[in-house]
C-alpha cells in the first residue's frame, strides 16, 4: 500500500523547496514561545494551556499540515510533472497514502513533537498535558493533511482556500458558534487533550465522537484524493 | 505488438469541442500526428495516454480501456509537452525512480540502459535544474522508454531540440519503429514529420483531415492550388498570356499594380511562367507566394 519511491521522492520535494524551511520555522517559534512563556510567567497551568492549544494547536498544527500536504501535491499537479507518478500501473490510493505518509512524518516532526517538547518545558510536573498535547497534535495533523491533500486535487488554489477555511471555520466561526465543534477538526483535537490530561478546552463534546470524526476525514480525504487522480484530466497548454 | 484505436471520439470542454468525432487506429511502427497549433494534438494524446475521459466515443489499447486503467501504463510510456520535471534530483535519480515505480527487478540497470540510449549518460549526476530544454526533453525519454513498453507516445518531442539532437531523436524513433513498437508522436511540422514517419495522420480544428504514408500527404499539400502575387514589367500582357495556359486557374490585376494569381498545377506553372514572361519580353520584378503558412495548407485539406 507504501511506494517506498513515492515516499523518497516525496521527502525530497518537501526539503528541497523552501517550503521546508517555512516547516521548521513553526516549531521553533513553538518552543521558543514555551520557553518565553515559562521563562515570564512560570510554572502556571493556564499559562501553558494556553499557549500549546492557542498556538499550538490551533495554529502551528494546521499551518504545518498545509504546507507539507500542498507541497507534495499541488506543485506536482501545477507544473504537470503528477504525470510522471500517473503514466504508471501504480494504484492511485497506493500514491496518495504514500505522500500522507510522508505528511504524516512532517506533522509528528514538525507538529507533535514541538507540542510534546513545549508541554514539558512549560509544565515538567505535568508530563499527561504534554502527552495530550503531543497526541492532539498528530491525530490533528493527520485529519487536516487529507483534507488539505483533498483540496489539492479539487483546486488549483488549495492553499488560498486552506487559509480561508482555517481562518473563517476554524477560527472566526468556531469562536462564534458552538455547534461546529461538531465539524472541527481542531476541536476534535482538544477533545483528545482533555481526555488524556485531563483539562477541559472545549464542552459537551463526546470523545468516541471526536476519534471517529478524525478517523472519518483521514481514511475519507485519503479516498476521495485517490479516487480524484483516478480520473486525472492531464492536457497539454492547448 | 500493440494497437490504440479510437472509435468515434469527441472531447469537449464545456462548449468547446476540442476532438470531433476522430476514428484512428495506431499500429506497429512511426505515425506521425500533424496539425497546426491548438488543432487538438495535445488532447488526443492525453486521450491515448488515459488522462482524459472522451466525452463520447471509445480509445482502447489493445482493447483495453484507457481511461481509469492504470495496468496500461506496463506497456505505454509517455513523453508529455509541458517541461517541468522533478527538478530537485538528478537525472539519474529522476530515471531510476521512474523504473522503480514501473516495479522493474533491476530498476538501477533499466535506467542506465534508457540514459545510453538518449546519450544522457555524461550529465545523469547533475540536477536536473541545471538541465538545457534538449536535455530535460532526453531525460523525459528516458523516463518513457525505461520499462521497455511496446507503445510510446510523444507530445510535441524536437520542440527546442538542436539539430543533432533532433536528428538523434529521428533515429532513435525510426529504430524503435522498426522493431515494432507503435510510436506515435505530434508535431506541427511536416518535414519533421515526413522524415520519420511512415503513416501520418493529419488534425485540424479537432478533426481528422487526412491520414496515409507520407506521399500521399505530401501530395495532397503541394497539388493544392497556390497563390502568387506577381510584379512585372507589364503586368496586363503576362497576366494574359499566363491566363492562356491550362496550369493557371484565375489572374487579377491589382490596384495598387502587380497579378495575383491562383495556379492549379504548381509543377508546370513553375516551368511556365519564366519561359513565358521572356518569350513575351516581359520581365519578372518579384514572385512570392501569398499563402504558404501552414494554417492554408491545413483549411486547404479540410475543405477537400
Amino acid at each position: 500500500m507504501i511506494s517506498r519511491t513515492i515516499v523518497r521522492l516525496g521527502v525530497l520535494s518537501v526539503f528541497g523547496r523552501w517550503r521546508g524551511a517555512l516547516l521548521l520555522l513553526l516549531p521553533v517559534v513553538l518552543v521558543g514561545l514555551a520557553v518565553v512563556v515559562r521563562v515570564l510567567v512560570g510554572d502556571d497551568t493556564g499559562a501553558a494551556q494556553n499557549t500549546l492549544n492557542a498556538f499550538g494547536l490551533t495554529v502551528a498544527v494546521p499551518l504545518v499540515a498545509l504546507l507539507a500536504t500542498s507541497g507534495l501535491v499541488a506543485p506536482e499537479i501545477d507544473d504537470g510533472s503528477i504525470a510522471y507518478l500517473l503514466a504508471k500501473p501504480v494504484s492511485r490510493h497506493e500514491i496518495v497514502a504514500s505522500k500522507l505518509l510522508v505528511a504524516a512524518g512532517c506533522v509528528l516532526l514538525f507538529a507533535a513533537v514541538p507540542l510534546l517538547v513545549s508541554g514539558l518545558v512549560l509544565r515538567p510536573a505535568d508530563p499527561d498535558l504534554a502527552l495530550g498535547f503531543g497526541l492532539a497534535g498528530l491525530v490533528g495533523g493527520l485529519a487536516y493533511c487529507s483534507l488539505f491533500a483533498y483540496l489539492s486535487v479539487l483546486t488549483r488554489h488549495a492553499i488560498v482556500v486552506g487559509l480561508i477555511y482555517l481562518l473563517i471555520w476554524e477560527g472566526l466561526l468556531g469562536g462564534l458558534l458552538d455547534g461546529v465543534r461538531w465539524l472541527s477538526i481542531t476541536r476534535w483535537a482538544r477533545e483528545l487533550v482533555d481526555a488524556v490530561a485531563g483539562v477541559r478546552l472545549v464542552e459537551d463534546l463526546p470523545l468516541w465522537y471526536a476519534v471517529a470524526a478524525s478517523v472519518v476525514v483521514v481514511l475519507g480525504g485519503a479516498w476521495l484524493t485517490g479516487r480524484r487522480l483516478r480520473g486525472f484530466n492531464l492536457t497539454g497548454d492547448e | 505488438m500493440s494497437e490504440i484505436r479510437l472509435d468515434h471520439v469527441s472531447r469537449w470542454y464545456r462548449n468547446v469541442v476540442a476532438v470531433n468525432d476522430v476514428s484512428m487506429t495506431i499500429g506497429p511502427g512511426v505515425t506521425g500526428l500533424l496539425g497546426p497549433n491548438g488543432a487538438g494534438k495535445s488532447t488526443l494524446i492525453a486521450l491515448m495516454s488515459g488522462f482524459l475521459a472522451p466525452s463520447s466515443g471509445t480509445v482502447t489499447l489493445d482493447g483495453e480501456p484507457l481511461w481509469r486503467n492504470e495496468a496500461v501504463y506496463r506497456k505505454l510510456g509517455l513523453v508529455p509537452e509541458r517541461e517541468a520535471l522533478f527538478d530537485y534530483l538528478t537525472g539519474r535519480q529522476f530515471v531510476v525512480a521512474n523504473a522503480e515505480l514501473h516495479g522493474l527487478p533491476d530498476p538501477g540497470a533499466a535506467a542506465q540502459r534508457a540514459l545510453a540510449m538518449i546519450e544522457m549518460t555524461d550529465a545523469q549526476d547533475r540536477r536536473i535544474s541545471t538541465y538545457s530544454k534538449g536535455m530535460r526533453q532526453r531525460v523525459k525519454m528516458a523516463s518513457a522508454l525505461v520499462h521497455d513498453p511496446a507503445v510510446l507516445l510523444l507530445d510535441e518531442p524536437f520542440n527546442g531540440m538542436d539539430p543533432r539532437q533532433r536528428m538523434h531523436l529521428m533515429e532513435l524513433l525510426r529504430t524503435m519503429g522498426a522493431e515494432g513498437r507503435t510510436v506515435l508522436f505530434s508535431s506541427h511540422i511536416l518535414e519533421e514529420v515526413e522524415q520519420v514517419a511512415r503513416q501520418i495522420e493529419v488534425v485540424v480544428a479537432g478533426r481528422h483531415a487526412a491520414s496515409g504514408d507520407f506521399g500521399a500527404i505530401r501530395r495532397l499539400m503541394t497539388d493544392r492550388p497556390n497563390r502568387f502575387v506577381l510584379r512585372t514589367s507589364d503586368d496586363r500582357a503576362l497576366a494574359s498570356v499566363l491566363l492562356a495556359d491550362p496550369s493557371v486557374r484565375g489572374a487579377r490585376l491589382r490596384a495598387e499594380g502587380g497579378i495575383e494569381l491562383e495556379a492549379s498545377d504548381f509543377g508546370r506553372f513553375s516551368e511556365v511562367l519564366p519561359r513565358l514572361a521572356r518569350d513575351h519580353g516581359i520581365r519578372l520584378l518579384e514572385v512570392s507566394p501569398t499563402d504558404e503558412s501552414l494554417e492554408s495548407v491545413f483549411a486547404y485539406l479540410v475543405s477537400s
